[in-house]
């Protein structure tokens, strides 16, 4: 009876929940099958078709070109993210704790003044290409390219993706590693064989962590990118904030949670599975 | 006996400033159940990580079969342990983590499947091989770390406290069933535990150790009957331990009398300390004995009655299976072979006995 | 071996290197005397000095922690009190209440911003402060929920029985016992609160109406024609202040680490309770 008053406690949260969650969500994808949204209800695809033409691709160019550089970001910040994650799990404590703040510390500044400073660092006159003039080599032109985006991306979700990682491993048990030695495996193969396997929650926490918003970025593109490297969170933004095309843009936007509805599902099944196993001691 | 399998020579080792192990020499032999046994912090866990390879000693050698494998990396040891913690792999399931050792010898699928389900027979889980093991009992997940071990066929098994996280009705049948899968293998086991009464159900060898130093190795009626000190004495069972002073040889002086004891060898007047156990304390009408006192406490143990008895200068704890009233007057026999004499030791600090665990 | 040891060295300075350089390239310009940030004119404080006279920056810079604030005090007080009542939940409602409460922080934030505006639009609101705060409200409430639920995870369930039985009512209870036990996690969410908050660009781009911008949504609008010098003086403020949050908040967690080792009970009885 008490815990069940208790349990009220939570009805100002849930009645703000359902207005300012649940309902802004069903709004989109109500939105998205209107005509003209902001002039009442008339249910239609064209939105949906307008995206998916497949005789005229404009939109599905940006999403792929979306999906293809936050795959690529995704990718890289793993490459780099996994042995840097590795190296800070095997520090005695003390410094170990010292040097995650650290690593935390630069994604906590303003996210544009950062992302603003690497337009400073790569211009034709910036800092990169000075100092490689003064050293005598070629300059490094990849402002306003795809590559500058990737770039961007990997700046700024490269500790979301080691940070899992890292938790994942130090909470790898040390005498699971030393029954793996005592079964005979080697160093090669004790990471190959259990602390790689033990730490693919981590890693997938790490790509959704970065994929997403790697994928949804209008930021970084619009800054580091140009203009014509548009990415679709470029379009969606562009329908809500000067179009005015909202239908469109909740088409749009729905589009994008789909996709991370998926790529969610993908890794989900590793991390449960983790945490699973994570309960064991 | 068996011959030596390995012998552990002058092993020293220090963690930062403190020293685990004080030139520590032990040789276990083919075969043979042996356990350390001592108290936490003692060195016992020490000398079998040292024995598993997972340190290495500051100095001192270890030797098997003859061959010095002091440097020698775990996995390329003969010996496989049982962590105290079960250390499963959670990423693979029950199969999987027995047969791990054997995938990395690259055995083949058939032979695998063979060795794995005779493991699982031994250890009576079969039918486990596709559960995950977090979803095994703690019991099961003990018997699955177990099999994962002897699935490698190899000559040592090192147990770490292996049933320290089980409840006490479990720990009694795997008591039992480890000791049956050591006879039907005839391989060595080295079991480490801080529980007296694990060990003495067990082991054909204790070796009983107190900060980083052997207290006394012998079988477990030995260690028992015989106690080497009274650290001894007092961490194995139950005992009354007295101040007492070796008159002459064969002669005692405890507790406000003189006894006649059975042992010799002592300088005239050392001071020394005597063990005697409470079921070898004989309760009499008052007069008939050596020492008068009065009941001052009694407790029904099941079996026996533990009292404590007060004499003019001790309190003896005696066990009996006939009750005496509290506060009745009653005389003390101590015989001879009751009494043991031994040179002064430290005695245990916090002693861990099983009781605490249950 | 130690060859491996010193690669990983190299390797985490250059990584480390990859990281600080926009910030410290940041914090250099801020000195800068040259109001180009192509050329290095000399040491100056000026842009800290026209920092603080700079009303446009200013009045963002207030907005920026106003919001923040209230939005954090306001997500303080309803996370918490859902924590407590989810917690008190059975198993389906909890399960539903904890899901609706994880989608802002599992979505993306330009959907999280975008449909906000539609929410809002449809109620009628005028796009502003208001707006602005409502929104930061909604994204914060989460965080606090999440660091508030593993403290009251933690709690000896016979604790808040305890101090009812030795004659505390429900109310007194609940702020006597459970309140100081769990007052660390809701110390750290409001932290997390905040800076969340202070970080926000693209929710805030969405959900705000004209003449009223927070520091992020100033710098997007001038990032493309250029940044003024006076911007770089704030950042560097700003790295000190985070730093020194950053700071805190670990050092209660690592407190907090402290605190639970010594309850070796509660841990032995989690460990057999499996």
């Amino acid at each position: 009876m008490r815990k069940r008053r208790t349990s009220l406690l939570a009805l100002p949260f849930t009645i703000y929940a359902l207005i300012f969650i649940a309902a802004p969500l069903l709004l989109i994808v109500v939105y998205s099958f209107c005509v003209s949204p902001q002039n009442g209800v008339t249910l239609t695809l064209e939105h949906y078709k307008k995206f998916f033409d497949f005789s005229n691709p404009v939109y599905l160019q940006v999403l792929w070109r979306s999906i293809y550089i936050a795959v690529i970001s995704t990718a890289i910040c793993l490459l780099l993210g996994y042995p840097m994650a590795y190296i800070l799990s095997k520090l005695r404590p003390g410094l170990r704790q010292v040097l995650s703040v650290l690593f935390v510390l630069p994604m906590w500044m303003n996210f544009l003044l950062r992302t603003y400073s690497w337009m400073s660092l790569l211009e034709k006159t910036g800092l990169i290409n000075s100092f490689l003039e003064a050293i005598n080599l070629p300059a490094f032109n990849i402002m306003y390219t795809q590559w500058a985006i990737v770039l961007g991306n990997v700046y700024n979700f490269l500790p979301f993706m080691i940070l899992p990682i890292y938790n994942v491993l130090i909470k790898i048990d040390q005498s699971v590693i030393e029954a793996a030695q005592d079964l005979g495996a080697d160093s090669m193969k004790v990471f190959g064989r259990v602390i790689l396997p033990l730490s693919l929650g981590g890693v997938a926490s790490g790509i959704s962590m970065t994929f997403m918003p790697a994928v949804t970025t209008f930021v970084i593109s619009k800054l580091l990118g140009g203009g014509q490297n548009a990415l679709i969170g470029d379009l969606i933004e562009k329908q809500f904030k000067t179009t005015g095309n909202w239908g469109f843009g909740s088409a749009m936007s729905v589009i994008i949670m789909v996709l991370i509805l998926l790529a969610m599902n993908f890794t989900s099944s590793y991390e449960k599975d983790r945490e699973e196993g994570g309960q064991l001691l | 006996m068996e011959k030596e399998l390995i012998r552990l020579d002058n092993i020293v080792m220090h963690f930062g400033g403190t020293e685990v192990l004080n030139c520590l020499n032990l040789h276990i032999r083919d075969r043979e159940f042996l356990t350390m046994l001592g108290p936490s912090g003692c060195g016992k866990t020490t000398t079998l990580r040292i024995i598993g390879g997972f340190v290495t000693p500051s100095s001192g050698r270890v030797l098997f079969d003859g061959v010095d494998i002091t440097e020698l990396p775990p996995h390329k040891r003969e010996v496989n342990t049982v962590f105290q913690k079960y250390a499963l792999f959670t990423h693979l399931d029950v199969f999987e983590n027995i047969a791990f050792g054997l995938r990395l010898r690259k055995v083949g699928d058939a032979d695998c499947k063979r060795r794995v389900g005779e493991m699982l027979e031994l250890v009576n889980l079969r039918g486990y091989d596709n559960r995950t093991v977090s979803s095994l009992s703690g019991g099961e997940q003990q018997r699955v770390a177990i099999a994962r071990a002897l699935v490698l066929h190899p000559k040592v098994l090192l147990l770490d406290e292996p049933l320290g996280a089980l409840d006490l009705k479990l720990r009694k049948e795997m008591q039992l069933e480890l000791k049956k899968i050591q006879q039907h293998l005839g391989i060595t086991f080295v079991y480490v535990t801080h529980d007296q009464e694990e060990a003495l159900t067990m082991s054909d060898t204790i070796v009983v150790m107190n900060r980083g130093e052997i207290q006394q190795i012998g079988s477990p009626t030995d260690i028992y009957n015989e106690p080497k000190n009274a650290f001894v004495a007092d961490f194995i069972g139950e005992s009354n331990i007295i101040d007492a002073r070796m008159e002459k040889d064969y002669v005692v002086r405890f507790a406000g009398s003189r006894f006649e004891c059975l042992d010799a060898g002592f300088t005239e007047n050392e001071d020394i300390d005597v063990v005697v156990r409470p079921e070898d304390v004989d309760i009499l009408s008052p007069g008939a004995g050596q020492l008068e006192g009065i009941v001052e406490s009694s407790i029904f143990k099941g079996v026996h009655y533990e009292m404590i008895i007060r004499t003019r200068d001790f309190s003896f704890l005696v066990q009996s299976t006939d009750n005496q009233e509290i506060g009745r007057e009653v005389s003390l026999l101590i015989t001879p072979d009751a009494i043991h004499c031994m040179k002064k030791s430290p005695r245990p600090h916090g002693k861990e006995g099983g009781e605490e665990d249950a | 071996m130690k060859f491996f040891k010193r690669l990983s060295y190299v390797y985490s300075v250059l990584i480390f290197l990859f990281l600080y350089a926009p910030i410290v390239v940041l914090i250099v310009y801020s000195f800068n005397s040259e109001k180009s940030r192509a050329k290095w004119g000399g040491l100056t404080l000026d842009w800290y000095r026209a920092l603080f006279s700079n009303s446009e920056i200013m009045r963002a810079l207030s907005t920026t922690v106003t919001i923040a604030l209230l939005s954090s005090v306001i997500a303080v007080v309803i996370g918490t009190m859902a924590a407590v009542g989810i917690y008190n939940m059975r198993r389906r409602s909890k399960m539903a209440v904890m899901s609706l409460a994880y989608l802002p922080m599992l979505n993306a934030d330009i959907v999280t911003g975008v449909s906000l505006l539609l929410i809002f639009s449809a109620l009628g609101l005028r796009l502003g402060y208001f707006t602005l705060l409502l929104a930061h409200v909604t994204f914060n409430i989460p965080y606090v929920i999440l660091s508030v639920m593993p403290k009251l995870k933690q709690l000896d369930p016979n604790l808040y029985e305890a101090a009812q039985d030795l004659g505390a009512p429900p109310a007194t209870a609940f702020f006597r016992v459970v309140m100081p036990e769990i007052s660390p996690g809701i110390v750290t969410g409001f932290l997390l609160a905040f800076t969340m908050s202070i970080d926000d660009f693209v929710i805030s781009f969405f959900t705000t109406g004209s003449g009223v911008s927070t520091l992020s949504i100033m710098i997007y609008s001038m990032a493309r024609r250029g940044i003024k010098p006076e911007i770089n003086a704030l950042s560097a403020i700003m790295f000190i202040v985070v730093l020194s949050l950053l700071l805190i908040i670990n050092l209660r967690s690592a407190n907090d680490a402290k605190r639970s080792d010594s309850r070796p009970v509660s841990a032995g009885a989690r460990a057999s309770s499996r």
